[in-house]
């Protein structure tokens, strides 16, 4: 991600045509620009060249185990909240090649890594920074780092675009990442709306971002645009309704691994995984050998995994966690409290994924407050009648 | 057989598998073998006694498996034994088949530490691989230590591995060497029970006393109590963690026991940091 940013940039305006030009300049540096778009019902990252390819006109409802496209009464390019994506797909792809060999009569031959894509991200929002800023953590401020993704990681450039209109699945605040991007961009645009066609009001946040703002034809920001923006920011963080009390929660989730909350969940919880492709800060994968028909050829691939399936954690003999309440407690500890110790921070940036594409509408925002005020309590012992 | 590994990418990617050569399989048990590997090219780093590589079947895949023997040379042993589909492609691997190596990795068992004072070695079953080279650390210099006992354990006579080996160091009289069995044979000449219950029969002094502990992890569980209960403190006691672990390099989330990455951060570790951990069930 680029370096903080640096104060002597002012933010200048940029209008719609300037919009597409920015998409020409970074396709013309030979980047490949991956924006939002509408498809299957959703707003999808995927490679997009034209400015009529994102989502205008369209927002989001979004609630406990639900996501619905909706008609926006204007035509904002970005006025939907985040959809199942994450640049998670782009960075750390589902399915990659770790390495590949050749058996010969000359011994084994391991080829070199494939180069990797030079992405430009349009639409990322605050908390989306936030999450890649904990997968670098994860997988590059380590002393093994994940080659592929820090090739990625360093070629991409962030473009990114502040909230307007969270959906009430979001709660960015309280997990300190949002709605307002702060740090990780190299552009931040906000969308203002217009009659005539929203504008951007685009600040500045690298030397990269500059470079690149620099071949547009933009204006000096006025007054009256600073203020629009203003009121769009201010606008998005009072739109903002739901909220994870994460101050102390580390200490409380360690200390209730017994608490009868994860039975209640266990419950519901159809253990499908969902919430951990949706969420953009899952790292688990699998490093398998790729099925391949020559006895010559062999490849292992790194595939997106999930704690909630049985063999995660299979040992020769069994499962370490063969109940859907210990898979839950599993996810949920680690997301909210062990991945400050693995990790130095925490693993939920609060962009509420894992609640809307939960089948049976889970929200972690609500489990974790309950066993907070339900501190200390402990399921009853096998056997015993309630 | 030359290797062509482009030179970047080693030590660059641990995810690379290096390749090694079979150059000794020695059967220990029914489904247990020893394999002895050496390097094809550049070895790896030289590992220490706890650590563990993976490694690597053509065309099947990877398991982490415990190094048994850390030779003089490059050579280093591996004692493995066929309980899925990579294991059991190890464990039929002849001299000259090629396997792939990546590591070492994890933590050691801090033989040093353990320097002045008494040391127990407690093993259960194929728990004997990584602990062998402590056994062999403590032989070499084993005026750096005061007692030293090593206790092993087994199902049956039939399921002891480096069986003549352990004969030897019994037979040397230079460290105390007890063997039990859960179900003994009419020829079996040692003790019969499970691990734990040799405890009791050695002297501890639990100021100056390392215990270090690998098997089963109910066994871990059990000889753990029994030598907290006999006074040596918690951080003085080591145990080897098993889990599921497909990178080793903590980034594949298979093998967390809640804020430990048993890759990382083990598979060595003081009582007193998983001892806790372990007593939750499906943590």
């Amino acid at each position: 991600m680029a370096p903080s940013a640096p104060t002597d940039y002012h933010p200048v305006v940029l209008d719609r045509p300037g919009l597409q030009s920015l998409i020409d300049a970074l396709v013309t540096d030979g980047r490949r620009v991956i924006g939002p778009t509408v498809r299957d019902g959703a707003v999808v990252y995927d490679e997009i060249t034209q400015i009529g390819e994102l989502p205008g006109g369209w927002g989001d409802d979004q609630g406990p185990g639900r996501y619905r496209l909706r008609r926006r009464d204007d035509d904002l390019l970005f006025g939907y909240a985040v959809g199942p994506d994450s640049w998670k797909r782009f960075l750390f792809p589902p399915v990659s090649t770790t390495w590949r060999a050749e058996v010969s009569r000359e011994g084994v031959e391991v080829a070199p890594p494939a180069e990797v894509p030079r992405y430009a991200f349009l639409g990322v929002r605050a908390c989306e920074l936030a999450a890649i800023a904990v997968q670098d953590r994860v997988l590059v401020q380590t002393n093994y780092p994940d080659r592929d993704y820090a090739a990625r990681r360093e070629q991409a450039l962030f473009i990114a675009v502040n909230c307007s209109s969270p959906a009430t699945t979001c709660f960015c605040p309280s997990m300190g990442t949002g709605p307002r991007v702060g740090s990780g961009h190299d552009l931040a645009l906000t969308e203002i709306p217009d009659p005539a066609g929203s504008r951007f009001l685009v600040e500045i946040g690298s030397e990269r971002g500059a470079a690149i703002a620099a071949r547009l034809a933009t204006r000096e920001a006025a007054p009256a645009d600073r203020e629009a923006a203003a009121a769009v920011w201010s606008g998005a963080a009072a739109a903002v309704s739901r909220a994870l009390q994460a101050d102390g929660l580390k200490d409380v989730l360690v200390h209730n691994l017994e608490h009868p909350r994860w039975d209640t969940v266990a419950s519901r919880c159809l253990a499908c995984a969902n919430c951990t492709m949706v969420c953009p800060t899952c790292f688990c994968a699998d490093f398998r050998e790729a099925a391949s028909l020559s006895p010559d050829h062999a490849e292992q691939h790194r595939t997106w995994a999930t704690c909630f399936s049985v063999d995660h954690s299979q040992l020769h003999g069994g499962s370490m966690r063969w109940t859907t309440r210990s898979r839950y407690r599993q996810w949920m500890t680690h997301k909210l409290a062990t991945w400050h110790d693995q990790f130095g921070t925490s693993g939920c940036v609060g962009c509420g994924r894992c609640i809307a594409w939960c089948p049976v509408g889970i929200d972690i925002t609500e489990e974790a407050a309950t066993i907070r005020a339900t501190d200390g309590l402990t399921r009853l012992p096998a056997g015993a009648t309630p | 057989m030359a290797l062509a590994l482009p030179a970047d990418v080693r030590p660059a990617d641990a995810m690379v598998p290096v390749p090694y050569r079979v150059v000794g399989r020695a059967r220990e048990t029914a489904d247990t073998v020893t394999l002895s590997l050496e390097p094809v090219g550049s070895p790896i780093v030289t590992p220490a006694p706890g650590q563990f590589n993976m490694l690597y079947a053509f065309g099947v895949g990877e398991v982490p498996i415990s190094i048994s023997g850390i030779d003089a040379g490059q050579r280093v042993r591996h004692t493995v034994r066929a309980v899925g589909a990579v294991s059991q492609e190890l464990c039929a691997a002849e001299a000259g088949a090629m396997v792939g190596v990546r590591g070492p990795f994890g933590t050691d068992w801090g033989i040093d530490s353990a320097a002045g004072g008494d040391v127990i070695v407690i093993a259960g079953g194929i728990g004997l691989a990584p602990l062998r080279p402590v056994v062999h650390e403590l032989l070499r210099n084993r005026r750096r230590f005061r007692r030293v006992t090593v206790l092993v354990g087994a199902r049956s006579p039939e399921e002891l591995v480096f069986r003549g080996e352990v004969a030897s160091w019994q037979a040397s009289a230079r460290i105390t060497v007890r063997t039990t069995v859960d179900y003994a044979t009419a020829a079996w000449k040692g003790d019969v029970g499970v691990v734990p219950t040799l405890i009791e029969r050695v002297t501890i002094d639990p100021e100056v006393t390392t215990v270090m502990i690998c098997g089963p992890e109910v066994m871990l569980r059990f000889t753990a109590a029994e030598v907290l209960g006999r006074g040596v403190a918690a951080e003085r006691v080591r145990v080897s963690m098993e889990r599921n672990v497909q990178c080793g390099v903590g980034r594949c989330g298979h093998c967390q026991l809640g804020p430990v990455l048993i890759c990382l951060h083990g598979p060595v570790f003081p009582w007193s940091r998983v001892g806790p951990l372990l007593a939750r069930r499906e943590l």
